[in-house]
């Protein structure tokens, strides 16, 4: 199943997976935190809006552009699994297109528009927000379970489709946590404290039914010596968990604590349960149905991408940093000169 | 009888329609910022600042309208369109590859640091933030042009158990209609903006406000115009001339010529008749249309006639033609008259600047007719030869197509009509600018109409 990986047709395929799973986290730790300021809108007063609007206003662009990049990996370098896994996510897809046109402009719009509107953009900002992050729960509910069309599955994609809101708000309010003072700071925390176990059941829902929906997924985690690697998964994931509780107690206690903690944390259980969903899937792209070797581009135009991307990659992960760099600190309103 | 097919294409042209308008304005006002900035940094004169002020936010705008639109269409090739990636996706994957790392990015990123950064970075930083994200914009028009026009006219490649592998790489992005397309497009985009800019200074003009830089602003939009309408128009006949070398189909159907004939009428006006194939009510010109595609009184055109099953459908291309060359005559001769006017007279006649406001988005409108022109006269095939449209698309039932679509247009009517309204709430906004994005609540404080 797996070739040889000296020969270009053998890991060109694996360097654009792992690309393309790079672009993916990126896109969900950073895409999730403005989604999930955007989820958060509704529970704080007007004047606490535009601030938590104000803190992601720089970012939020180039955030969604990580988005394109993953489903440009997906086209550029395995366009057969491409059209699959779109059509099969075709409902879910043009919900999510619709929530980010919806909370996109609205950014725009909300400070723009008439000030008698400004509360109708607010809605929307939070309603295209929610709705995004809804729709792409359910796109990973039903790639992780290889598009099981039983009604089981339905139920599990729905369950994601709660859960990944409340982890999107987690990081929402650990990026508040971070770029805020006062109030709304006091509020992230307790936003994040709430958001935290919803987050919890919704990785502890994936880990349980991706194995019970395919028995081959059930192996790779459960046979011996593998769950004995395999352990720190879980073991680091809850420690994350509670780390980010009990920091978060004693922030409301007033006690000091480091208020970049709750969001790095909430990065790792991010990047831990990708990593868990990415070992249970490989080598397929399309669960029990296609691999990366079966879905991959002709190895001429891979090499053609890959010197592009090894070139321009880190070139964009530099000036990220550097706009990270001049917007760093504590939010200040956005002006625009 | 509506299937996934003519759903889907539907789908397709309502998004690629409502994205273009957005990029079109985005590209040539990022340059036309830079060059506000630039002129301030030069001259110090408030004028310029101000001008940067205003058009930045419009910029902004328009910008996250083109971005959030954008991203639809990358899904759309997969969700509705499975077809494609499968049977050219060796060529079309790089191209919109090296569109989404060499461009996006850049304009997303920099876009941030010109936006919300002026005060954080030198003014040195800023201005280079501003000319990335100019030069991403336009970067990005030339990877998606680089591909559109290989769909046209698609070389350097093989076929291989039906599907495109990519031989030479430099034939495949100079293809032979990219640099007819590209020039022609990008001229479209500042044409567009130049009218919008002129447009919105004398709505603001005749509303008393900021007179003295509304006046510079038409007065530079008019001898922007005077240029590059005559300028497009020598470029769109050089396009058509290249069309006609390597898609004659497109040709004939812009043209309404149904027989091959020596010595062809210029179709001024008429209705192209499928079923008959003729025309009815036709005006026409005799002869002219051999001379400016020939160069030749006599020379030959090619009619519908010679390609019976693969010539577009007549009446769209046909009328989107005409729609884009009466948008571009008339922008012709409104940007003489306007800048005839703007030289001689200290005082604006009321007749132009109001001919300017209503003409703020006719730049829309010959864009989205020329585009319709082009991909519209490609059919049916979705890349020229190789992979018709039919044989591309989703096998979707189409009540699920239906209701996305139905969603989309929704969706699109209501941000176009907003996106218009706001501008021209802006545009009604008078004094220095406010500054701040979401200090908004501190106009409530000022006089009414402050």
């Amino acid at each position: 199943m797996i070739p040889n990986l000296l020969e270009p047709a053998g890991w060109l395929p694996l360097f654009f997976l792992v690309a393309m799973g790079i672009a993916m986290v990126a896109y969900v730790v950073l895409d999730g935190y403005d989604l999930g300021v955007g989820i958060l809108l509704n529970q704080a007063t007007d004047q606490e809006k535009d601030i938590m609007i104000s803190s992601i206003g720089p970012f939020w662009d180039a955030n969604e552009t990580w988005l394109v990049l993953g489903v440009g990996a997906l086209l550029i370098a395995f366009p057969m699994a491409h059209g699959i896994i779109l059509t099969e996510l075709y409902l879910p897809v043009g919900i999510m297109l619709a929530g980010l046109i919806l909370r996109g402009v609205s950014f725009d719009f909300r400070a723009k528009a008439h000030l008698s509107q400004k509360s109708i953009w607010n809605f929307l900002f939070f309603f295209g927000s929610f709705l995004a992050a809804a729709a792409q729960g359910v796109m990973v509910g039903r790639e992780v379970i290889g598009f099981d069309s039983g009604g089981l599955g339905w139920v599990f994609a729905f369950i994601v489709a709660l859960c990944l809101p409340a982890g999107y708000a987690l990081l929402g309010a650990g990026w508040l946590i971070m770029k805020t003072s006062g109030a709304l700071q006091r509020k992230a925390v307790a936003w994040a404290r709430k958001c935290l176990w919803l987050t919890a059941l919704g990785v502890g829902i994936i880990s349980v039914a991706t194995p019970f929906f395919s028995a081959e997924i059930a192996a790779k985690w459960f046979s011996f010596p593998n769950i004995f690697f395999l352990l720190p998964f879980p073991v680091l994931s809850l420690a994350c968990f509670v780390l980010i509780d009990l920091n978060l107690a004693k922030m409301q206690r007033d006690k000091p604590a480091p208020i970049w903690l709750p969001f790095a944390l909430s990065v790792a259980i991010f990047v831990l349960a990708f990593l868990g969903i990415a070992y249970s899937m490989f080598p397929y792209i399309v669960v029990g149905k296609m691999t990366i070797w079966e879905a991959a581009s002709a190895t001429d135009s891979l090499w053609m991408i890959f010197w592009g991307a090894i070139v321009v990659l880190p070139t964009i992960i530099g000036y990220t940093i550097y706009s990270y760099k001049i917007f760093w600190g504590k939010t200040e309103p956005l002006s625009y000169y | 009888m509506l299937d996934a097919l003519i759903l889907s294409r539907i789908q397709f042209a309502a998004n690629i329609t409502f994205h273009i308008l957005f990029p079109t304005i985005s590209i040539a006002l990022a340059w036309a910022l830079l060059y506000f900035k630039i002129k301030f940094n030069k001259t110090g004169d408030s004028e310029w600042s101000e001008a940067y002020q205003f058009w930045v936010k419009i910029f902004a705008l328009t910008f996250a309208l083109g971005v959030v639109s954008g991203i639809t269409m990358s899904f759309q090739f997969g969700t509705n369109w499975p077809g494609y990636m499968q049977t050219v996706g060796n060529i079309a994957g790089p191209l919109l590859g090296y569109e989404v790392l060499s461009a996006f990015f850049l304009e997303a990123t920099f876009l941030g640091i010109m936006l919300f950064g002026a005060k954080r970075v030198s003014q040195r930083a800023h201005t280079v933030a501003t000319f990335l994200v100019a030069f991403g914009t336009s970067l990005s028009a030339f990877w998606i042009i680089v591909l559109d026009s290989w769909m046209q006219t698609p070389q350097g490649f093989e076929m291989i158990n039906g599907q495109a592998h990519a031989t030479n790489w430099i034939e495949i992005v100079f293809n032979p209609s990219m640099p007819y397309r590209l020039f022609h497009m990008m001229t479209a985009s500042f044409l567009t903006v130049t009218f919008l800019i002129a447009g919105i200074s004398a709505y603001r003009y005749l509303r008393g406000i900021n007179p003295v830089g509304s006046r510079a602003l038409i007065k530079l939009a008019m001898t922007v115009a005077v240029v590059l309408a005559p300028l497009q128009i020598v470029l769109g006949d050089m396009h058509g001339l290249n069309t006609l070398e390597y898609q004659p189909a497109k040709v004939a159907a812009m043209e309404g010529i149904w027989q091959t004939t020596k010595g062809a009428d210029a179709v001024l006006f008429a209705i192209p008749d499928e079923a008959t194939q003729s025309n009815q009510y036709e005006v026409a010109v005799p002869k002219l249309a051999s001379l400016y595609l020939t160069h030749s009184l006599d020379g030959e055109v090619q009619g519908l006639d010679a390609f019976p099953d693969t010539h577009p459908p007549v009446k769209p291309v046909f009328f989107a033609f005409r729609i884009m060359v009466g948008v571009g005559l008339l922008m012709l001769l409104t940007a003489f008259v306007g800048f005839y006017l703007v030289r001689k007279k200290q005082e604006l006649p009321r007749w132009l600047l109001q001919a300017l406001s209503v003409m703020s988005f006719s730049g829309w409108v010959g864009v989205v007719a020329g585009w319709y022109v082009t991909e519209v006269g490609r059919q049916p095939f979705l890349v020229t030869g190789i992979l018709k449209t039919a044989d591309a698309v989703t096998k979707l039932p189409t009540n699920m197509i239906l209701g996305t679509l139905v969603m989309y247009l929704a969706l699109y009517l209501g941000l176009i009509a907003s996106y218009i309204w706001v501008v021209f709430y802006l545009a009604r906004q008078s004094g220095p600018v406010n500054a701040t994005d979401d200090a908004r609540p501190n106009l409530v404080n000022r006089p009414i109409g402050a």
